[in-house]
């Protein structure tokens, strides 16, 4: 007996609350950048500049008293926080903290690092620094500069890409499916600030990837009804179409969380954030490109018959007489 | 109908087979790694039973290219700097200056006295008393000037002089500026990599990155400040005769004299002349001794005209103290007991074995032309990559059985032809990671994890559509022909654009971004691989000799 997570055959009508769909899309990307805009981002030191410590220690942590013990230091703005992991040991304290990026254009000084184990040395002897990592401000604007712009370049490509395979139509579709997920998924980092650095943007352009290959394979089967079916409207075109690919849909989705979860459980806490992000994107991702991207691709329109020339608008020598 | 010929599935095999030969070294890491080194050592420092034995461990008609770990799995330490190339144009100008001096001097007569006055360091200014001598003084200046040797500054000369009143301004032109960056930054990447060599460490990365940085990656070491230690001081190396001493920073040096800080003794500054005896550029070699009280200290050597040069400066000053002053800090100013003839000599100080080493290796390297200013530091502990090694192969073990069970519990037989194309897919990965170097990083095992999650559904597409088929009552060859044929463009687009934004994260992103832009890019061809040929000859070649009447997907 096979296991099937979808009937052997849907007919589920997607587009007669389109507009519920298209609300609840609009909501979510309204909270998202009010949320983006009330808290921000809970940048991380690859784009704020500053440093951070990761630090061992055998002893039982007390925010309170690292605190108290850097504090003297007069560094700026830190701020420290205890990291807890099912996959630590029982006696495996981990801290990380940051400092803001100093007032000279370099990193860190060495003697800092060496005075800020000293001090911590005495409220837990034995602390070990796993990591420290510190970007100066010089390059961290930088890096938010190249990140917005991989995104932005990303978003282009592809929208390039699809409007050569397929219509133009199609690849507003997917963009606007695109933006939606980019969207939300930074939507969800300012709500619930998880640290924003260097590795979400490589899981946002991965959600770009992922919300895609769906859409793609959507639209990839809607091009072909669409020669296949020259009575059914647009609308009963795409349906048919989601509804033919809908067991893909969810089995590539269901294959792909299943990796992701093990690797959000297991796969400890630094890559924790990163993973959070794309088990996010490939649900919003799913999502969107059955709502989203047809729903757009239906209101839009498209031509049918790519053998003909078209005959009226659209084009610019459309309505010359020869 | 369904057939493909021989040659392509021997082909695809073979694929598979080298895909699995190349992956094969990565499961036995440790021991490959260390018969590696050994063959190294081997090459380098020569033959011992041990390190034979070493070598041994592993067969040398295997494949033994490992995938490289990356920062953030080994331990390590990760350094950016900038060159600041702006340092060098204040010593060209510098060394500039006694030439403009040895042409204008003859010119007296038309140009009257000259003095160099107060200015920006990358420039010379000079007043000249004969206003009207001033076309002349210009054109003695503009006779010193080099054509430019670069592709983009063709025809432009290496210094400007302009003249405002009976002033002259003399600077680097704007080609020669550009030329002088990129000299700069390429001597320095040199020198990093000299210095970073001859600590010993294994496959460091230092690569160029934008116009005046340099980014170092060293594993293994164990701190940023360490590495800095060892590349970011200049070490300028320079003999000079001492003037004076004394206690005052700002006291009066006088014309052609400067004063320097001792290194050792706080409070204490020399007056020494600004044009060196011999510098560091004269050093053949520099190695970690001891001196007669059997302190560390560094033996050097010079080179033929430095030797000559020091010989002469020893045999002359007999009884006067001179400085070896080290990056602007006198390091020791001994009293020349007597003639130095062979060139080599002793530095003394107040040192530990250590700080002798590090600086017999800096010497022996060469001084950096400028200045670095470190924009990004990171180290990372060797405990904290081990473990995020350990959790990312749970990780990927645990994702790897699910989807397994997953796929065969939703297509059985099809599925399990699915699960022998996935393993297939890591193993090329790692296979093609380990044939092009590539390094792995945690967000790489993120991508690969990620790539068992994605890599099932071209197949998935493939096995829909199969079903499809069926039920539309085609027999099963054409189902499964049909199958194949209908799911190629979806499969085709969708992973070109995954594909293009793989390529995008490589092209813009550094370090860990760009390790999980490799392993995705690599996830995404070996997956369009497994599932358009290797399950496809799986598929026919069970067909062949099954020739079921009914089959079920």
């Amino acid at each position: 007996m096979r296991l099937k997570l979808v009937p052997e055959k849907t007919s589920f009508d997607f587009f007669n609350s389109w507009k519920l769909w298209m609300g609840f899309s609009s909501l979510l990307l309204v909270l998202s950048v009010v949320s983006f805009f009330a808290q921000g981002l809970n940048f991380g030191i690859d784009f704020r500049g500053g440093t951070t410590v990761r630090t061992e220690s055998t002893l039982a942590m007390d925010v309170g008293a690292y605190r108290k013990a850097i504090e003297p230091m007069e560094l700026g703005d830190i701020s420290i926080t205890e990291v807890f992991d099912p996959t630590f040991e029982e006696d495996q304290h981990v801290a990380m903290i940051r400092i803001q990026a100093q007032a000279d254009g370099e990193a860190i000084s060495g003697e800092t690092i060496e005075a800020l184990r000293a001090v911590l040395d005495e409220v837990a002897p034995g602390i070990k620094f796993v990591s420290v990592e510190s970007v100066g401000p010089k390059v961290s604007g930088e890096l938010v500069q190249t990140a917005v712009l991989a995104v932005v370049l990303a978003i282009g490509a592809v929208l390039i890409y699809i409007w050569l395979r397929f219509e133009w139509q199609f690849a507003l579709g997917a963009v606007a499916a695109l933006v939606h997920d980019v969207l939300l998924t930074i939507g969800v980092f300012a709500a619930v600030q998880i640290k924003f650095d260097l590795a979400i943007i490589a899981a946002l352009l991965t959600i770009v990837g992922y919300s895609l290959n769906d859409t793609v394979v959507v639209f990839d089967r809607v091009r072909e009804n669409l020669r296949k079916f020259k009575k059914l409207s647009l609308a009963e075109v795409l349906n048919l179409s989601i509804n033919q690919t809908l067991s893909r849909t969810v089995m590539t989705s269901v294959t792909t969380l299943i990796a992701l979860i093990s690797l959000y459980v297991l796969g400890g806490d630094v890559i924790r954030g990163f993973v959070f992000a794309m088990i996010w994107g490939v649900i919003v991702g799913t999502y969107s490109s059955v709502f989203v991207a047809s729903t757009i691709l239906l209101k839009l329109g498209v031509k049918r018959d790519w053998s003909k020339q078209a005959n009226t608008t659209g084009n610019q020598f459309a309505n010359i007489d020869a | 109908m369904l057939q493909i010929d021989l040659w392509k599935r021997v082909l695809i095999w073979l694929v598979c087979v080298t895909g699995l030969l190349l992956a094969l070294p990565n499961a036995f890491y440790t021991r490959v790694e260390m018969s590696n080194d050994a063959a190294i050592e081997i090459t380098a420092k020569g033959e011992t039973p041990e390190r034979l034995e070493i070598v041994d461990q592993w067969p040398s008609w295997m494949p033994s290219s490992l995938v490289n770990l990356g920062l953030d799995l080994r331990g390590g330490a990760h350094l950016l700097a900038e060159v600041k190339v702006a340092d060098v144009y204040a010593a060209r100008m510098d060394s500039l200056w006694p030439e403009v001096r040895n042409v204008l001097r003859p010119e007296r007569a038309t140009v009257g006295t000259f003095r160099r006055q107060p200015g920006p360091e990358d420039q010379i200014r000079l007043k000249i008393s004969k206003p009207e001598g001033m076309s002349r003084a210009l054109e003695l200046v503009r006779g010193l000037a080099n054509p430019v040797t670069s592709l983009t500054g063709a025809g432009s000369t290496d210094i400007e002089a302009s003249a405002t009143g009976d002033i002259i301004t003399i600077q680097l032109s704007d080609a020669e500026k550009l030329a002088s960056d990129d000299r700069t930054v390429r001597q320095s990447l040199e020198i990093v990599r000299r210095r970073i060599d001859e600590v010993g460490t294994r496959e460091p990365t230092i690569q160029r990155q934008g116009v005046d940085r340099i980014l170092i990656q060293v594993p293994g070491i164990g701190s940023a400040s360490e590495l800095k230690a060892i590349i970011g001081t200049t070490a300028q190396l320079t003999f000079s005769p001492v003037v004076g001493r004394g206690s005052d920073p700002d006291a009066v040096a006088g014309a052609g004299n400067k004063i320097v800080p001792s290194l050792d003794d706080p409070g204490v500054y020399f007056t020494i002349e600004s044009a060196p005896v011999v510098t560091g550029e004269d050093l053949v070699d520099a190695q970690p001794s001891f001196d007669q009280n059997g302190g560390p200290a560094v033996s050097f050597r010079f080179n033929t005209s430095g030797a000559r040069r020091f010989g002469d400066y020893t045999a002359e000053n007999i009884g006067s103290p001179f400085a070896i002053v080290l990056d602007d800090e006198v390091v020791s100013a001994p009293v020349i007991q007597s003639h130095i003839p062979g060139g080599s000599g002793i530095i003394t100080g107040n040192f530990t074995i250590e700080e002798s080493t590090n600086l017999a290796v800096l010497l022996r390297a060469g001084a950096l032309p400028a200045e670095l200013e470190f924009l990004e530091e990171r180290t990372i502990g060797p405990e904290l990559g081990q473990d995020s090694i350990d959790a990312g192969k749970i990780a990927t073990i645990v994702a790897f059985v699910g989807v397994l069970v997953f796929m065969v519990l939703s297509y059985g037989l099809f599925g399990i032809f699915a699960n022998v194309a996935l393993i297939l897919n890591i193993a090329l990965i790692f296979g093609m990671l380990s044939l092009i170097g590539g390094t792995l990083t945690l967000p790489g095992i993120a991508g690969i994890v990620l790539t068992v999650g994605m890599a099932v559904d071209a197949n998935v597409l493939v096995f829909e559509r199969i079903r499809e088929e069926l039920k539309a009552g085609r027999g099963p060859a054409r189902s499964i022909e049909e199958g194949y044929s209908k799911a190629l463009s979806a499969i085709l687009d969708a992973n070109v654009t995954t594909f293009i934004t793989a390529v995008i994260l490589f092209a813009m992103g550094s370090g860990p971004v760009r390790g999980f832009a490799i392993t995705l890019g690599l996830g995404i061809m070996t997956s369009v691989f497994t599932a358009i040929f290797v399950t496809r000859v799986m598929i026919i070649m069970w067909f062949e000799r099954r020739r079921p009447k009914t089959i079920e997907v």
